[in-house]
């Protein structure tokens, strides 16, 4: 797809959503929800202990997966397997840079992830929470934190230019 | 009025809407290309800006569509979700999120897209992800408070740089837009394609470029709705074209007596006019705060009718058309002014001996309805008060 007419449909479904519920959209937050509702579920006794989840408990007095993030990664679950299955794109691969291996590319993928995670709490949002919607909606705070993860990125290019680029 | 959530549509039923906006959200980052790390690295190489072109256009669509809708009174700006700046934790988080970006060749939305089309390093990065957050939950009170220091709460990057909104979408604009270009000039170079763009390709993109800031100039140069409901007020033509309707304060008393609950008795003067003296059972909302979000439920309401009083005449009845731009609620004038409605009922002399029966009925009815009216809002402020002690256990 032409990738500004993509952009505008995409910006028109942020547009929906904060018309319809106030707030944008999320990924991350569907993600700490899941981990919330597994420790709750897993060690009531720590889950009680920790700060961490006693905030997150006073905020969300619902059960954490009964959370709109939650319905809605499930809807974008759904919403790209019918993307791929429309453009036959639906194949198990790994997909990598040329040139490394795959166990390498795994554990990159891992790593990045957990990176992505922990990073995506300390900010309070990933570039869907915090990039995405916090510039559509003018906030200070979102558009710095858009603007340092790509400089971050940029910056840290050059170092992981073998994961990604011929040698 | 936006947002629909939680006065039009149930919290309940905001959940299939998550569902089925999700359905469009990872619809269109597939189709954009986002489930391939391949084209999400190559926006830090060089070789494929995709990922910057659709992030831009999403974020101004966005962005314009809301000033839209809220110059056209359809969305109440106050009311969304503005995320909250904390000036270190999001420097710290955005750095460590940069850094999963190029080593993981993700975000979280993209990895979720790509997981679902079979990808196999995305379930690797979703099991990062899941780490990560894991780690941040249990380590949390070692950063806690550097994650609550400099709250800045929810400011807006206008409002920090004393800009108007529609100036800081123009920026924004012009920055994406110059984005673009540049970008699609360096992708070119590196991957050595010349590209040229015929006459009536350069001509749809200077149409289409053209559209964000036709609307930021409406936006700018058009009165917008708050601005227009005012206007036809003040306008006195309007107000003649306009009947109101107008209540005595005797039949006032007389129908607070029999059906207070059936009438919302508005003084809209200031405050402090208000605190000084107001009628009995009246509530206070000002004439400039009448099109507030949270007077809204007495205007749009068709049970209980409105009756608005102010010292001036005028007040009164531009609350009154207010009231009808707002919502479909049968809405009153007090004829007299509260001066003169605690004179005819409180301060009230006893005619003379010589005067006419019906003067005297009037006395009569006027005095046993001050006593009743203080009666009622006795009453009423004590149940009031008994419900609101019940509702704080």
């Amino acid at each position: 797809m032409n990738p500004y007419l993509a952009g505008f449909f995409l910006g028109l479904v942020l547009l929906t959503t904060i018309y319809i519920t106030g707030r944008g959209l999320g990924a991350s937050g569907a993600i700490k929800s899941v981990v919330v509702a597994s420790v709750k579920m897993a060690a009531p006794q720590h889950y009680e202990d920790s700060r961490f989840y006693e905030e997150y408990d006073k905020s969300h007095p619902e059960s954490p997966l009964r959370s709109w993030l939650v319905f809605e990664i499930l809807g974008v679950i759904l919403g790209a397997f019918l993307s791929g299955l429309i453009s036959d794109r639906i194949v198990l691969k790994l997909e990598k840079g040329p040139g490394i291996r795959n166990g390498i590319r795994i554990i990159a993928a891992i790593t990045g992830g957990l990176f992505f995670g922990f990073g995506a709490l300390f900010a309070r949002g990933c570039t869907s929470e915090a990039a995405l919607s916090g510039m559509a909606v003018m906030s200070f705070g979102g558009i710095l934190t858009m603007m340092v993860i790509f400089g971050s990125a940029y910056g840290l290019a050059y170092f992981a230019r073998r994961l990604w680029l011929k040698r | 009025m936006g947002p629909l959530v939680p006065e039009i549509i149930s919290n309940e039923f905001n959940l299939v809407i998550a569902f089925i906006i999700g359905i469009g959200f990872g619809f269109i980052l597939e189709q954009a290309g986002f489930s391939s790390t391949r084209k999400l690295a190559g926006l830090f190489y060089g070789y494929d800006f995709t990922v910057l072109k659709v992030f831009f256009t999403a974020g101004i669509t966005a962005l314009i569509g809301i000033l839209l809708l809220a110059h056209l009174g359809l969305l109440d700006i106050d009311l969304i979700y503005i995320n909250p700046t904390f000036l270190w934790s999001a420097l710290i988080g955005g750095v460590i999120m940069g850094a999963g970006f190029i080593i993981g060749g993700f975000c979280p939305g993209a990895s979720i897209c790509a997981a679902a089309i079979g990808k196999i390093d995305a379930f690797a990065f979703i099991f990062g992800s899941i780490l990560g957050i894991f780690i941040f939950a249990e380590s949390y009170p070692l950063f806690e408070e550097i994650y609550k220091m400099e709250n800045w709460d929810a400011v807006r990057i206008d409002q920090y740089f004393s800009i108007s909104p529609e100036l800081f979408a123009f920026l924004i604009t012009i920055i994406a837009i110059g984005a673009f270009i540049t970008t699609t000039q360096i992708e070119n170079r590196i991957n050595n394609k010349k590209v040229t763009f015929s006459r009536s390709q350069l001509i749809k993109y200077l149409v289409l470029g053209g559209i964000p800031f036709i609307i930021i100039a409406i936006l700018t140069y058009t009165p917008d709705r708050q601005e227009y409901i005012r206007h036809q007020i003040s306008d006195t033509q309007q107000q003649k074209k306009c009947i109101i309707k107008e209540i005595s304060s005797d039949k006032l008393a007389h129908e607070l007596i029999n059906n207070y609950y059936k009438i919302n008795l508005i003084d809209v003067r200031s405050q402090d006019a208000y605190k000084e003296y107001h009628l009995p059972l009246a509530i206070n909302i000002p004439l400039d705060d009448i099109t507030n979000h949270e007077w809204k439920a007495y205007f749009v309401q068709k049970y209980k009718i409105n009756v608005f009083y102010a010292d001036k005449d005028t007040i009164a009845r531009k609350a009154c058309l207010l009231a009808r731009f707002i919502g479909k609620s049968e809405n009153y004038v007090l004829k007299e002014s509260p001066g003169q409605f605690r004179n005819l009922f409180f301060n009230i002399e006893p005619p003379s001996n010589d005067a006419l029966k019906t003067e005297f009925n009037t006395y009569r009815f006027r005095v046993q309805s001050a006593r009743e009216l203080l009666y009622l809002e006795n009453a009423l402020k004590n149940s009031y008060n008994l419900l609101r002690k019940e509702n704080q256990k």
